[in-house]
């Protein structure tokens, strides 16, 4: 346990249910101890990464019919993917349902054991951890999850819901119990005398407020939110919101948000990640990401969301149209995964993949044509860098100018696009 | 008279613990060639509403009262042979969850035909043909090959092409699109949404929207009505709705939603509390429990009286439903500078 750890119990507002009141976070601020440097909806880009994921991969066997079953292939759920999320921080993880994020969340809470690369957390590589090592970490790393009919026990009260991890990891003896979970009932806006009560009495924001004490119990460094709205009414959206920055920002939790909808996570994260296929296409802090996408499938991503203004212009806007279907995860496009759908692309993106090229402090684009919409190059911007000629067939003469690794970090320099050198800050 | 004309239309479903008014009193008006889009919270009676037009309450559980006028045929005294036939052939519905609303056992060339078959004296072949054309329509490639595949080998943007291709295989004149885009990506939900406004161009038809997406409803609907509790609370133009809204309620739905163009630090002002029992719905004015604005209103009007559905402050048919005496200036005043300082500035 480490010495960030909250106090647990004594003198805290849950153990006198008179104290309950109006002012509950405000309560719930007295036992946070520890300083809290910046604010959550902050960037926190100076902040030490709390996970560090490098080149993860997760391939699911195919495996044929009849007795045999032998593998035939591999869904490529998770392909080589880099990031950092910083302490207190948040990181967005957005994409089309199948590009990968739902498992890579499901990865770093080890729900599942990854086919290669590293997650590291907290300074300790836990990609390999044996189910028994894993119990400790789950204090660390908890989940909520997104649909929150099916993941509350409908023959467990709220009590033992929310308190079954303190008897599980035996933090406290089973008569401190009920106190600690009316606290964190009254955290999260729940009404602490309803411990008594089953899931279905309640509506689904009220669940997933559930949902959030249970992941609360333990006060974990990491929460893993895998849509944690999207089941939920518009006037409920708002309301859950709210609750997941105050409870960061109390509790100083770093945050990988994972959800579909970009106006969501452009709300709760400084920083995010665009996946598609199982890779990162463009991973930048909030406002190079919404403001100046690089990649055309951020873009068109960005142009399909349907905008409440567009009610004073009338008809509809225009947006780049993305033809079919995300290709099959099992035989990815050779390049670029993006190419079958993209209107840039031309031999090299078959032939060669895009490098993920930083290309601004906070900027990370993976495409050979990078730039801004109506911007996009004439030539590979990243061909020189790769040692490729324009088509992408390997070019004797060209040495690759600068390593193209896939580092979870930002380096202090990058590739300008402007002037195809290398610039600083 | 309008193409589509609902008069005070009543859903209620007697159960052991009172009578729940699912749908309690709503009128509307729609034309051919124009989208209504109805919004609200779940269990705000959008669902109930649309199902009633259709003719799916078994009359067994639940009361429907009122006019539901299409083409002048008062689709609630009409017989129930009669009503199965205008069923598919006048009225279409699209599901929200194509998985769900497709059959998993048979083909889903057959189940569109069947559709055909139901409502024209084809043969089989024709029918299939006619299957094949709509898929074709709708943007499924090689459509004479998947025509003979199964609903699960669809991807689900192409699952919803394939309901909306059955939805209109019989040129439908009014067309029902329950949620059609919850459940899809947002490149596909693009796709869907440009296809609706193609077919409506191509078929004249008059399309009902229901959607909990405001945006969806920017692009896609001239006219928007808003309900909840069973109600309709706001009614009128889009841009109207969506630009000068005269309804708390409305208020709310607007300011608990991030939009991609605002200040992603400013704090999303939800609704608060939760929506209402429709057992046993609030005295007075529905909404007043979650209602930031009731204080303005003098005495308890808010909790004794239901209020009206009267003519906005700007006319043009808008319609709200509120006892605010000034709501346009509450707007501009309070809430516009909370939702979008950005356009207060504009203005």
């Amino acid at each position: 346990m480490s010495d960030q750890q909250l106090p647990m119990v004594g003198g805290m507002p849950g153990d006198d249910p008179t104290s309950r009141g109006g002012e509950r976070l405000g309560a719930a601020s007295q036992f946070v101890e520890t300083e809290r440097p910046h604010s959550a909806a902050q960037a926190h880009f100076d902040a030490e990464p709390i996970l560090e994921v490098r080149d993860l991969r997760m391939y699911f066997p195919v495996r044929s019919a009849g007795i045999i079953r032998r593998t035939v292939g591999n869904v490529q759920a998770v392909d080589g993917v880099s990031f950092q999320v910083p302490k207190g921080g948040s990181l967005g993880l957005v994409g089309e349902s199948g590009c990968g994020k739902s498992t890579t969340g499901r990865l770093i809470t080890r729900l599942y054991e990854p086919t290669g690369g590293s997650i590291e957390f907290d300074g300790r590589d836990i990609s390999k951890t044996s189910s028994r090592g894993l119990k400790p970490l789950r204090r660390e790393i908890q989940m909520i999850f997104q649909d929150p009919y099916t993941s509350l026990n409908p023959r467990h009260t709220v009590g033992a819901i929310v308190g079954a991890p303190l008897l599980i990891h035996g933090i406290l003896p089973k008569d401190k119990v009920l106190p600690r979970v009316q606290e964190l009932l009254e955290i999260v806006g729940l009404n602490p005398e309803h411990y008594n009560r089953y899931p279905h009495e309640f509506s689904g924001g009220q669940r997933q407020r559930i949902g959030i004490a249970r992941a609360l119990t333990l006060q974990p460094k990491l929460l893993v939110a895998d849509e944690p709205v999207s089941a939920l009414d518009v006037s409920i959206q708002a309301q859950v919101i709210n609750l997941l920055q105050e409870v960061q920002r109390e509790f100083d939790i770093a945050f990988l948000f994972i959800a579909h909808d970009l106006a969501v996570v452009r709300h709760f994260c400084p920083e995010v990640a665009v996946m598609y296929l199982g890779k990162i296409v463009e991973i930048a802090d909030r406002d190079s990401l919404y403001d100046r996408p690089n990649h055309p499938y951020t873009q068109a991503l960005l142009s399909a969301v349907p905008d409440v203004r567009q009610a004073a212009v009338g008809g509809r806007r225009e947006r780049i149209r993305l033809e079919g279907d995300v290709p099959s995860p099992i035989n990815p496009p050779s390049g670029c995964r993006f190419r079958t759908r993209c209107s840039l692309a031309q031999e090299i993106c078959a032939r060669v993949e895009p490098p993920l090229l930083q290309i601004g402090k906070r900027h990370k684009v993976a495409c050979h044509f990078a730039g801004e919409l109506g911007h996009h190059p004439e030539r590979p911007v990243t061909a020189s860098l790769l040692g490729v000629d324009d088509t992408g067939t390997p070019d004797p003469g060209a040495s690759p100018s600068i390593e193209v690794g896939n580092d979870p970090g930002y380096a202090d320099t990058w590739f300008d696009l402007q002037r195809k050198t290398m610039a600083g800050a | 008279m309008s193409f589509l004309s609902v008069r005070d239309l009543r859903v209620h479903f007697p159960t052991i613990d009172g009578v729940v008014k699912a749908t309690d009193g709503l009128s509307f008006d729609l034309e051919r060639g124009k989208t209504l889009g109805i919004v609200g919270e779940s269990g705000s009676g959008k669902s109930v509403s649309t199902s009633a037009i259709l003719g799916l309450h078994r009359r067994t559980n639940a009361i429907v009262s009122g006019e539901i006028l299409l083409d002048g045929v008062d689709l609630l005294k009409i017989s129930d042979e009669d009503m199965r036939r205008r069923r598919g052939r006048d009225v279409a519905m699209i599901f929200q969850d194509p998985l769900s609303a497709m059959h998993p056992y048979y083909r889903v060339g057959n189940q569109i035909a069947e559709a055909y078959r139901v409502h024209h004296d084809v043969s089989k072949k024709a029918a299939r043909a006619r299957a094949i054309e709509m898929l074709d329509r709708v943007g499924i490639p090689q459509p004479d090959r998947r025509v003979d595949d199964y609903p699960h080998q669809f991807s689900g943007g192409m699952r919803q092409r394939a309901m909306i291709a059955m939805a209109l295989i019989n040129n439908p004149s009014l067309l029902i699109a329950d949620e059609p885009t919850t459940a899809l990506d947002v490149t596909v939900q693009a796709q869907i949404l440009d296809l609706l406004q193609d077919l409506q161009r191509d078929f004249d038809a008059a399309v009902m929207i229901i959607t909990h997406d405001l945006g969806v409803v920017a692009e896609m609907a001239h006219d928007v009505l808003v309900m909840y509790g069973g109600r309709c609370v706001e009614y009128g133009s889009t841009k109207e709705i969506l630009t000068h809204p005269e309804m708390p309620y409305t208020w709310g739905l607007l300011s608990s939603i991030p939009e991609v163009g605002a200040d992603p630090e400013a704090k999303l002002l939800p609704i608060p509390g939760n929506p209402p029992s429709l057992l046993n719905p609030p005295s007075g004015c529905h909404f007043h429990p979650r209602c930031t604005h009731r204080d303005k209103v003098p005495g308890d009007l808010c909790w004794t009286v239901s209020p009206e559905l009267t003519p906005g402050t700007r006319g043009d048919g808008h319609l709200k439903r509120c006892h605010l005496a000034n709501p346009d200036v509450v707007y501009e005043r309070e809430v516009l500078p909370e939702i979008a300082p950005d356009l207060v500035e504009e203005r």
